[in-house]
């Protein structure tokens, strides 16, 4: 598979192999970070600590523990609360807390142009509100089940099919 | 197993959300890689949410160069110091200077003792030069000797010790077409101080002898072969001892060879 094949290469230190997987998931690490952080020069400082940090610690990464996306993921997310909670942030009072990833794509007013963002439109408009927050917690925050079950107030079980169901109308959208 | 059973549990959007424990994580991959239909799941989840996330991306993107300018630090090339140029060339001149000019003496030197050589050597070569004059002239001369022998008109006369010196002997040719003898004393001993051959063609019948001539260059030749003039009718030859110069007969006491041609 040419996606094992460069994580190896990459793994090897090879920047070409490192270019091409940053040109598949930087744009997706860049919406997770600004969705936490809500500032675009904050953003970019972060991403560039979070492929600077996947580049140092790439030896780290196994496959057989998770995907290369999902580790890129959790080094985003990290890096991304981390930085919201260092004084510099906190000066600036920004409220976080009542903010879904939703916010940014109704606020937005260039997503009218691209295929994909119609479908994302299409979706947030008719997701119920369940569904925003499980996928907000679950994969923008890094909530544990057990940690969004009790934000949500919400059985464990009902946060995993809940959350299954949500992310196939997403597919069914997207894809 | 049931497999559909555990694709619709929702295990498989925790796991692209890691949210799963590292066990879960061992179990989704090692299914992954016995059932496609898994991996298809898989793969299809982190498509969806990829697609959601980049909907948040703002417009602007972190270009690339910017993170390889971080990572690229381990390979900067490491710049030499500058060294100190100019006292090394200062000295390196001068010494070169020291060096040129003691070469030219050297040099000049080396010139006047080569033409002292050469002047040494030509000397020697012009010495050299007469002497393959001399031994080509020698050679001629023993090759014409050689001929002189070898010739079947040459008529050779071997002379006997007589009383005198009985140990002695000598070989007369006789070129008679050119009135020419040629001598070769080589059986004779060295003349005393003050004496000389002197050769003889005789006449037996009365014995007249008429001299020939005397050998005064026996010491200085060295292969003892000498050449007379004869225009006699000779029926013998003899070789006496006589005081240098000559003399106008033959001293009979002192007859160390004698040899008669042989009677037809």
């Amino acid at each position: 598979m040419q996606l094992e094949f460069l994580v190896s290469q990459f793994q090897k230190k090879d920047e070409k192999a490192f270019e091409k997987l940053y040109n598949m998931y930087s744009k997706s690490m860049h919406g997770v970070i600004f969705n936490i952080v809500r500032d675009h020069e904050l953003a970019e400082e972060v991403m560039q600590d979070v492929f600077i940090k996947a580049w140092e610690k790439a030896d780290s990464y196994n496959s057989s523990k998770g995907r290369f996306f999902t580790w890129l993921l959790n080094i985003s997310r990290n890096a991304a609360i981390d930085k919201t909670r260092s004084k510099a942030f906190k000066k600036s009072s920004k409220n976080l807390n009542s903010d879904y990833f939703v916010d940014i794509i109704h606020s937005s007013d260039n997503l009218g142009s691209k295929t994909d963002a119609i479908g994302i439109k299409k979706f947030v408009d008719k997701l119920a509100d369940k569904c925003i927050k499980i996928i907000e917690l679950l994969y923008f925050k890094g909530y544990t089940q057990k940690e969004a079950s009790k934000e949500l107030d919400m059985p464990i079980g009902t946060i995993k099919t809940r959350n299954r169901n949500c992310i196939q109308e997403l597919r069914d959208s997207v894809l | 197993m049931n497999i559909n059973e555990y694709i619709q549990s929702g295990i498989l959007e925790l796991y692209v959300a890691g949210q799963l424990s590292e066990e879960e994580n061992k179990e989704v991959y090692n299914l992954m890689l016995k059932h496609p239909e898994v991996l298809k799941e898989v793969l299809e989840i982190e498509a969806a949410f990829i697609k959601l996330s980049n909907s948040l991306a703002p417009e602007k993107n972190v270009d690339f160069n910017l993170i390889k300018a971080h990572i690229d630090h381990n390979n900067k090339v490491v710049s030499l110091p500058k060294q100190k140029n100019r006292n090394w060339i200062t000295y390196t001149g001068w010494a070169a200077a020291v060096i040129v000019g003691a070469g030219l003496f050297w040099t000049l030197n080396q010139k006047q003792q080569l033409e002292t050589e050469i002047t040494t050597i030509n000397t020697e070569k012009e010495f050299l030069e007469i002497q393959i004059e001399e031994s080509r002239d020698k050679l001629a001369e023993t090759k014409n000797l050689l001929n002189v022998i070898r010739d079947r008109n040459i008529i050779k006369v071997p002379l006997e010790g007589q009383a005198a010196y009985p140990d002695a002997y000598a070989t007369v040719y006789w070129d008679e077409s050119n009135d020419q003898v040629y001598l070769d004393l080589q059986g004779l001993p060295e003349p005393p101080e003050g004496k000389v051959y002197q050769v003889w063609s005789l006449l037996l019948d009365p014995l007249t002898p008429t001299s020939l001539g005397t050998i005064d260059d026996f010491l200085q030749d060295d292969n003892k072969i000498f050449k007379l003039d004869n225009a006699n009718q000779s029926q013998a030859f003899g070789i006496t001892l006589e005081p240098a110069g000559g003399s106008q007969s033959p001293t009979l006491e002192q007859l160390y060879t004698l040899g008669a041609l042989a009677s037809n």
